[in-house]
């Protein structure tokens, strides 16, 4: 287990320096002049782009450049944006406010998702069954920001039970609607699969010999069918963690959240190369971790998996 | 046997005829997309204390679907029970309500199946699968049910029991995955241990040493067995009764020694025909021709008529009874004399 888990922490090196390589150079492959705007109107004066492209390396080839920014990284800086920020500080800052999000729709998610698909095996073709099948279909259908702009609507605007958007109050109370689009289309798999997998179970060999045993039917359903049934459900979602971070960019767009996904959009129209690898790279951390648990996770909960 | 039973079901005196099980008129169906399957077509058998029945038949005859109907774990739907009765201890169990039968499960009746890898619960030590029995049906706790389940696993012949108590099944070989799957089923000291081809997912010098096992239970407890298998071999040294089964009933019942002896069903007949024998070397081995009858659409008449070498035109038209045609013994063929007295 110990030697399996500093494998994977030392594989995640050249993945880290290859992800960030790649959007580095689609960055800077970008058309577009990051100091247009910086001047009012009047484009800028020449000694002042001189300075700008002498002060982030932008004359120096790509692979300089780039040598240049992961020296910095590696000595714990991630360098400026073209604001003069440090893009470590906003970065933790918004960070947090992501993660929180995150997290949220996680457990939205896993929560509203092995529920609806539980209570949906267990009556295969029954009212619960089809109301699950016909509302999940609805929401994989639908587009994100669509759901968004309904709930909004309707929960926002008409019915004032949540906030629009979130704006500086980043409460767990303002997050709950974003969180909750962000898990919808993932919930909707999940609860499915949590549904395909249950009903399959059910009718395994050993939930036979379950009730051959005259166990009570709560613990041939809770005990021995659902933990089988869970193995790929969390597999499901330790993976989706990353569709989740990266699904925050278009949410916290819509919502207003000030978090990564915002300050990578933004980023990305200003052409600030440096926020946008850094910022990446960090959903990209999160997305390599959220990996390992659950290889670790999966050790633990399957036993004929063995990371020795 | 009944009296030291930790099952007390009932008060009433048991049935006039008194046996420790007794089925009767079972029919079992399936609803099908294609239509109504009658897997079950009025199964009557009985198993009298300490008793060891064979039920022999081929794929499909119905014998694993009788056995999950007195185990109460077929699943309705699509299976369904129209009529019948599965008296135990002279108590009906298709009439009792859930809870009770749950209890019947395990104390009462045990079952053992034919796949154990596939039939034990791949996510938890065989330790914690035994010691559940303690757990959910006399309520002892996590370390008494260990140990319980450790001396189980002596029992059934399980080397280092103490050490393995907490692997895994996967980790276990053939056999032993059996054996821990017998150790489950005696648990609670069954009065009856039905065992549905335990040996058939297992090589020949393995199935031997099962058996024996069974057998040495059996002797030990006392406990009744229903033994189902399609393999005449296993049946002669452990039987003491055997019932056909062809196409969802039985078509004879009769000791072990007076059926090898001399079949009285021509099913039986071409069975006992069709094992392989030292002394015919070179010969071509006997099938019986044909297939079984698809359950969706059964002949008219007798339901072997279309496979049977003594065929006549009463068989086609006319469905025999199951009926004494000599003293302990019971076959559903109109020559059944003929074919005895051959």
């Amino acid at each position: 287990m110990f030697k399996f888990t500093v494998r994977r922490l030392l594989q995640m090196i050249p993945v880290i320096i290859g992800a960030t390589f790649l959007i580095y150079w689609m960055v800077f492959s970008l058309p577009g002049d990051p100091t247009a705007g910086k001047c009012g109107d009047r484009p800028c004066p020449d000694a002042y782009v001189a300075q700008f492209e002498e002060e982030y390396n932008l004359n120096d080839p790509l692979l300089v450049q780039y040598g240049k920014y992961m020296a910095g990284v590696v000595q714990g800086d991630f360098g400026e944006s073209y604001y003069g920020v440090p893009v470590s500080e906003e970065l933790s800052e918004r960070f947090v406010v992501t993660a929180k999000l995150g997290l949220m729709a996680l457990g939205i998610e896993a929560v509203i998702g092995i529920l609806a698909g539980v209570l949906a095996a267990l009556k295969k073709g029954g009212f619960i069954d089809n109301v699950v099948l016909v509302s999940t279909l609805a929401v994989i259908a639908l587009p994100l920001f669509v759901t968004a702009s309904v709930l909004q609507l309707y929960l926002g605007i008409r019915w004032e039970l949540f906030p629009v958007t979130v704006g500086s109050d980043t409460s767990f109370y303002a997050l709950l609607l974003p969180a909750f689009v962000l898990a919808s289309v993932s919930l909707a798999y999940l609860a499915r699969l949590m549904r395909t997998n249950l009903s399959e179970n059910l009718g395994s060999d050993y939930v036979r010999t379950a009730r051959a045993k005259g166990l009570p039917q709560s613990r041939v359903v809770g005990v021995h069918t659902l933990r089988n049934s869970l193995i790929p459900v969390v597999t499901f979602l330790g993976y989706d963690l990353g569709a989740l971070m990266g699904g925050t960019i278009v949410i916290e767009g819509i919502f207003n959240i000030p978090g990564v996904g915002n300050y990578i959009y933004r980023a990305i129209n200003d052409r600030d190369g440096v926020v946008v690898v850094g910022a990446v790279t960090a959903l990209i951390l999160v997305y390599l971790f959220a990996n390992l648990v659950v290889d670790l996770l999966y050790g633990l909960l399957d036993p004929r998996i063995s990371h020795d | 046997m009944s009296d030291s039973s930790p099952l007390q079901l009932s008060d009433r005196p048991p049935e006039a005829e008194g046996h420790l099980l007794q089925v009767e008129d079972l029919h079992v169906d399936f609803h099908t997309r294609d239509g109504v399957a009658h897997a079950i077509n009025g199964v009557d058998l009985h198993l009298d204390a300490g008793e060891t029945l064979a039920v022999l038949g081929e794929s499909g005859s119905g014998k694993s679907v009788t056995a999950q109907a007195i185990m109460g774990i077929l699943d309705m739907p699509p299976a369904a029970i129209p009529t019948g009765r599965i008296l135990f201890r002279g108590q009906d169990l298709l009439t009792m309500p859930d809870e009770e039968r749950r209890a019947v499960r395990g104390p009462g009746i045990a079952m053992i199946f034919q796949d154990a890898l596939s039939s034990l619960n791949p996510v938890f030590p065989v330790g914690w699968q035994i010691g559940e029995m303690f757990r959910v049906h006399r309520g002892l706790n996590r370390s008494d049910a260990r140990s319980a389940a450790v001396r189980l696993m002596e029992r059934v012949n399980i080397p280092a029991a103490k050490q393995r108590v907490n692997a895994y099944p996967h980790q276990f070989s053939g056999g032993m995955r059996q054996r821990i799957m017998i150790a489950m089923a005696i648990a609670l000291e069954p009065s009856i241990l039905i065992a549905d081809e335990p040996t058939t997912a297992l090589d020949v010098t393995v199935q031997a040493q099962v058996m024996d096992l069974l057998g040495q239970l059996r002797e030990e407890s006392g406990m009744s067995l229903i033994l189902i298998t399609h393999d005449l071999g296993v049946v002669a040294d452990i039987a003491d009764r055997i019932a056909v089964m062809y196409a969802g009933s039985i078509v004879e019942s009769a000791g072990v020694h007076d059926l090898y002896r001399r079949p009285g069903h021509p099913y039986t007949e071409g069975l006992l025909q069709s094992i392989p024998r030292l002394d015919m070397k070179g010969e071509e081995l006997f099938a019986i021709k044909g297939l079984p009858p698809n359950l969706l659409r059964m002949p008219e008449g007798c339901p072997f008529h279309p496979r049977c070498h003594r065929v006549r035109d009463v068989c086609r038209v006319d469905e025999p009874a199951l009926r004494e045609v000599r003293p302990g013994r019971r076959s559903k063929c109109h020559f059944a004399e003929e074919v005895l007295d051959e």
